[in-house]
């Protein structure tokens, strides 16, 4: 990963104003940002690791640990609400098989809340690794654990 | 060939759009790809090219192809511009959206893109701002700031570098107004943004971006390579967000683009003055920078004709939840709360009777059917102790427990808070706590099934903080309007300072589901 930083800020440069770019980068390269990475990135960026860390844990997007295989971001804001959204996200925990905020035990899937993805008057909605789902009901929760081998 | 047009917007795509485009493709015909126009309730819809003008057919599935080709699909629409929904919306905003290819640059010029750069350009800074202060524009983020007086306070800032800045992070629920014009009209907002460099002088600009849009992301990203040319020596490039709901709060948002926590910042100083990288910052919303080019366009009178008191211009409304005809409607300002929910939304889409409408996301009141009469207008709304936010409308059906909207509003405001300050970052935790007893006295006092939550999970829910025995349910709820006090008045910003909104609405207008029903009197003898 080291190279990768490094690879990445000879193209998109080291201010410091380069840190939430970066992470995405690193993210989107291996899927979340690991502890032993903060100081490699403090280093690249010129900042201490405790800048680092600090925005790493402030933003909800960032993970620190490997996800499942799976992403299912549900979204639990109140226009889903308004359409059933609660009774759904219960039959999603169990239908996945996984607890919101969690990782499956077999690294399968992540179930992630999600506040609003501005699809809210088609809801219960979700993103299937990146897809957009509507009108989530119980057969479309079939469909998408289908989808994700849950 | 036979040209069809279909929405690519997130919604459009999350009801099936891509397969309805794939099978018109293999049917032969040219898919031509747009935002969407809005209306939720009849996408995916598929409009053909003919004679009499785009003729409509929605909503569409990909086994529909024949049917809508010959004509004898039971979803025809006619020309879509003539639906009830349609014809009475001023489209100054959205005129573009849902009828052009996005990133087609001569879809834009022909649709009379850059006619109000041009204008400007052909204008003097200050004569470009006295045009947007003329027209009455008022930031549609949310707290309705003059946008000329903020444009007039940067142009008169002096300084080597100035930044404009669009506030894209749009995480209320119930809005997509902002997503809807960045996916379907991109160039609209890119102009907006180079006029008010123009204004003020203003060399780069940022537009900021939650990361819960990816399809918004890359269509900006897309549009500003495509018209780079068109806007220089400006510059533009895309930011995204990380999942933080207080980054919309425009401070905590500069500070993000620096690369720090998104933390409010004291005010003074005021961004216009010193604020991305500590220099003079024009930072508005979407939709404040996309009215611009067609106030420059058509001139700020043309603007200024529609809305209501000093509510000026449009506003795309976002009707969202349980509502049957959901989707954005551009309307001027002045029409009623109820003819929004009843008339344009046709009511809550389960059929059930409206119980709730939340205006303005999740800092906003809820109101019950009696309120109905507000026009929709910042001041009245202000007045009767709510806000329009960024005008999106989520309508609840008799379902729903108001009590448990109140216990996620805190629920929110603790997840999000920005840990500033203390009212919000511990008080929001205290009021979820609270919440919990007032839930569980309730359940404990009169078990009460609940349709939206299976049985079980609400006692699993609810009973995580046993009520002291000592606190009956009247004193929970002063304990409960004190905290909304402290945390309104003792809050750095809107995110603390306005949960007590939606908590204390909920509780003053729906007082009967804070406490156990009366039990029901014994008939007399
Ligand atoms: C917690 C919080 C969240 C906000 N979220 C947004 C947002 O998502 N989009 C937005 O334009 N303004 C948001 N605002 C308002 C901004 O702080 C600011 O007023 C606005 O961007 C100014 O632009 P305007 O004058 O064009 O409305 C938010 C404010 C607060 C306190
Ligand atoms: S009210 Fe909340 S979000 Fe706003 S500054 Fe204070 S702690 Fe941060
Ligand atoms: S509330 Fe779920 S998508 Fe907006």
């Amino acid at each position: 990963m080291e190279d990768f930083i490094n690879a990445w800020t000879l193209r998109h440069g080291r201010s410091r104003d380069k840190l939430l770019p970066l992470l995405h980068a690193i993210q989107e390269e291996c899927g979340y940002v690991g502890d032993g990475l903060v100081p490699v990135i403090a280093r690249a960026l010129n900042i201490s690791r405790a800048d680092v860390h600090g925005v790493v844990t402030f933003y909800h997007d960032f993970r620190r640990a490997p996800s499942g295989r799976h992403i299912v971001k549900l979204c639990r804001a109140e226009s889903c609400q308004a359409r059933g959204g609660t009774a759904i996200e219960a039959q999603a925990v169990q239908r996945l098989g996984v607890a919101m905020g969690q990782t499956r035990a077999d690294g399968q899937v992540s179930l992630e809340p999600v506040y609003c993805l501005g699809l809210c008057a088609i809801g219960p909605n979700a993103l299937v690794d990146g897809r957009p789902v509507a009108r989530i009901d119980a057969a479309a929760l079939g469909h998408i654990a289908a989808e994700v081998g849950a | 060939m036979t040209r069809v047009f279909i929405s690519r917007d997130m919604a459009s795509v999350a009801l099936g759009a891509d397969d309805v485009a794939r099978a018109f493709v293999a049917a032969g015909c040219e898919v031509i790809r747009t935002g969407s126009r809005g209306l939720f309730s009849i996408e995916p819809l598929v409009e053909l090219e003919s004679e009499e003008g785009r003729i409509g057919y929605g909503p569409v599935g990909p086994a529909d192809v024949a049917a809508v080709l010959d004509g004898s699909h039971a979803n025809r629409l006619g020309r879509v511009e003539t639906l009830p929904f349609f014809a009475n919306q001023p489209r100054f905003t959205f005129a573009r959206c849902g009828l052009t290819d996005p990133l087609s640059l001569s879809d834009y010029a022909t649709h009379g893109g850059w006619k109000g750069l041009e204008a400007a350009r052909a204008r003097a800074p200050q004569q470009v701002v006295d045009a947007v202060k003329a027209s009455g524009l008022r930031g549609r983020g949310g707290a309705g700031f003059p946008t000329g007086i903020k444009w007039q306070t940067v142009l008169d800032a002096s300084s080597l570098a100035k930044f404009i800045v669009c506030n894209a992070d749009e995480g209320d629920s119930g809005t997509f107004a902002d997503r809807m014009l960045m996916e379907g009209d991109p160039y609209c907002l890119i102009e907006g943004m180079a006029i008010a460099a123009h204004a003020v002088g203003a060399g780069h600009g940022y537009i900021y971006i939650r990361s819960e849009y990816p399809f918004a992301i890359s269509t900006m990203r897309a549009a500003i390579d495509a018209c780079a040319h068109l806007i220089a020596p400006f510059t533009l490039e895309v930011r995204e967000g990380a999942g933080a709901y207080v980054c919309g709060e425009e401070t905590a948002l500069l500070d993000s683009i620096e690369g720090k926590r998104g933390q409010v910042r004291a005010k003074p100083p005021l961004p216009a003055l010193q604020g991305l990288f500590g220099q003079p910052t024009v930072i508005n919303n979407v939709l404040s920078l996309a009215a611009v080019p067609f106030i420059l366009a058509e001139g700020a009178e043309a603007y200024a004709a529609v809305g209501f008191g000093r509510s000026r211009g449009t506003m795309p409304v976002q009707l969202a939840g349980n509502v049957r005809h959901g989707g954005l409607y551009e309307v001027g300002f002045g029409i009623t709360l109820g003819d929004l929910v009843n008339e344009v939304g046709g009511g809550t889409a389960s059929g059930s009777p409206v119980r709730a409408v939340q205006v303005g996301g999740p800092l906003g009141a809820y109101f019950p059917p009696g309120m109905f009469h507000l026009p929709f207008d910042y001041e009245a709304f202000a007045e009767a102790g709510g806000l329009i936010g960024h005008a999106g409308i989520t309508v609840f059906d008799d379902s729903v427990d108001m009590a448990h909207m109140a216990r996620f509003a805190m629920e929110f405001c603790a997840a999000e808070s920005c840990g500033k300050c203390t009212p919000c970052r511990i008080g929001s935790t205290r009021g979820v706590e609270i919440m919990e007893r007032i839930m569980a006295r309730r359940e404990q006092d009169s078990p009460r099934p609940d349709p939206a939550i299976p049985a079980g999970l609400a006692k699993a829910l609810y009973s995580r903080s046993p009520a002291p025995a000592q606190r009956g349910a009247e004193q929970e709820i002063a304990l409960l309007r004190d905290l909304a006090d402290t945390m309104k008045y003792g809050s750095l910003c809107a995110l603390g300072g306005f949960t007590p909104y939606p908590v204390l609405s909920a509780l003053d207008y729906f007082p009967e589901d804070f406490v156990a029903p009366a039990p029901a009197k014994e008939a007399a003898e």
